[in-house]
């Protein structure tokens, strides 16, 4: 795949910029995503904190499902495949979804390697945790890295955890030496060099993973994440429709305490969160793929 | 000083652009970042978002009104649908500064987005920019005191209305500030 149709894909990633991708599993919920502002909805047939509560094995959605949704919306619509499932990848770019997640909130299918993403023309999203994993993934065809976090815990630690890695080791590559890093994080020095040298990734980088409240939107923007995934925050809460709404307002202000206030003050409980000391390692969707 | 409405999208490609052309900018989230500002980008990014985030804050709306009267806006994409007359969606709002009608996501999904060369016709200057299309909008349909700025396969892009211009693709994206230059140098 050509240099200029990789820019087609990030292209995208730059539209999504300063807002609140939501998942949603019907028709109903990526219409109350959309109104309250969602820039785009990830489509799947459980939110991760139910996958985590149901257990077995988590794949791909139903088609059906997310096709009715695409046909319904008028923003760009997201859906999940497995970490190194490239068929159901193909499925989904045949489907036309206007992004795929490599997601680490479904079960693993390789336990050895991602997709390739450089053939697909659909640009994919991919989790990390640190620089290398980010960069491993750019360098397999990754337009946008969000922070893996820990999905479906409404718990904001892991995130932030994520992002200040992938910020600090950037900042480190400054007086380091760029091959050896290049040799650490397993991808080509020229990735390495660009990103040392701009002090950024080379796609935007988003934040994932544990948020629910204006508060815990408003902290990610501050610490470099350049939009927001809201994964179970906001339809496990109980009032979806208004914590969406201030959710994306508190995105669009999140240096204004008093808008991120304003956001937050009629809200009613959020989804109740889980302590990481209470998830067991091998449970740890966070875990998976490196 | 330009502003650049940055309420959602990709206001900081714009702000990219006006750096290397040297002018400066500001960020517009509220009304009050509209006061000395010589002009407006409204970016990319979702029109239903968009309208949204300004319909919470009617202020800013009217700020933004306020400005078209004598300082140039330019909108891309998500922003030109914002700065027509009409689109084909009714939930997007509309500020009429051009007296066009869009047509929201008009070459279809992401997997239909594609790079590409528009012909930019300013005066007597004819040249060739790359831009990305990214499920970018079409203009159906021009009206009075509209002028074409720019066409792609004989199809209409980029139009300009008096001092204001919108364009349904992405020069930013690819490092081109012609159309910025066009807009807003010698006006600030």
């Amino acid at each position: 795949m050509s240099k200029e149709s990789f820019k087609v894909k990030v292209g995208l990633a730059e539209m999504l910029k300063g807002g609140v991708i939501m998942d949603v599993t019907n028709l109903e919920q990526a219409k109350i995503a959309e109104d309250a502002g969602a820039v785009s909805v990830m489509a799947l047939e459980r939110i991760p904190s139910d996958i985590r509560k149901d257990g077995g094995v988590a794949r791909m959605s139903n088609p059906h499902m997310i096709k009715e949704i695409q046909d319904n919306v008028s923003i760009p619509v997201m859906a999940k495949c497995r970490i190194g499932h490239f068929a159901e990848a193909q499925i989904l770019e045949a489907l036309e979804v206007d992004f795929i997640d490599e997601s680490e909130v479904l079960t693993t299918a390789d336990e050895h390697a991602h997709v390739d993403k450089h053939p697909f023309k659909v640009p994919f999203v991919c989790g990390a945790r640190d620089l290398g994993e980010a960069l491993r993934r750019i360098n397999e065809g990754a337009a946008l890295i969000r922070t893996k976090g820990e999905a479906g815990s409404g718990n904001i630690v892991e995130a932030v955890r994520h992002m200040k890695m992938i910020t600090s080791q950037i900042i480190e590559l400054k007086d380091a030496d760029l091959s050896k890093k290049a040799e650490e994080f397993r991808v080509p020095l020229d990735l390495v060099e660009e990103v040392a040298k701009n002090q950024k990734l080379t796609v935007p980088n988003f934040a994932a993973g544990g948020i629910a409240t204006p508060a815990d939107a408003s902290l990610m923007m501050q610490l470099g994440a350049e939009t927001v995934f809201v994964g179970s925050g906001i339809f496990k809460s109980q009032d979806p429709s208004e914590r969406a709404h201030a959710i994306v307002k508190a995105v669009t202000h999140f240096k204004s305490a008093k808008d991120v206030l304003t956001a937050s003050y009629d809200l009613k409980d959020a989804m109740k969160g889980i302590l990481m000391s209470d998830i067991p390692e091998d449970e740890k969707f966070s875990n998976r793929g490196d | 000083m330009i502003g650049v409405l940055a309420l959602q999208g990709n206001f900081d490609s714009h702000i990219k652009i006006l750096k290397k052309i040297n002018l400066k900018h500001k960020l517009v989230k509220t009304s009050d970042d509209l006061s000395s500002v010589d002009g407006l980008i409204i970016p990319g990014g979702e029109s239903t978002t968009i309208t949204n985030l300004l319909r919470k804050n009617q202020s800013l709306i009217n700020g933004i009104n306020k400005l078209s009267k004598n300082k140039p806006i330019l909108g891309s994409c998500a922003g030109l649908i914002l700065m027509s007359k009409e689109s084909n969606d009714s939930r997007v709002h509309n500020f009429a500064f051009l007296d066009v009608i869009t047509c929201r996501n008009a070459y279809g999904r992401q997997v239909h987005s594609f790079e590409a060369k528009i012909n930019v016709k300013n005066g007597l200057m004819s040249s060739d920019i790359d831009v990305l299309f990214i499920r970018a909008p079409k203009i159906d349909k021009i009206n009075n005191d509209v002028e074409v700025l720019a066409t792609f396969q004989e199809e209409v892009v980029a139009v300009r209305q008096g001092i204001h211009i919108g364009i349904s693709c992405h020069p930013e994206l690819l490092n081109e500030t012609l159309i910025h230059e066009i807009c807003f140098k010698g006006k600030t």
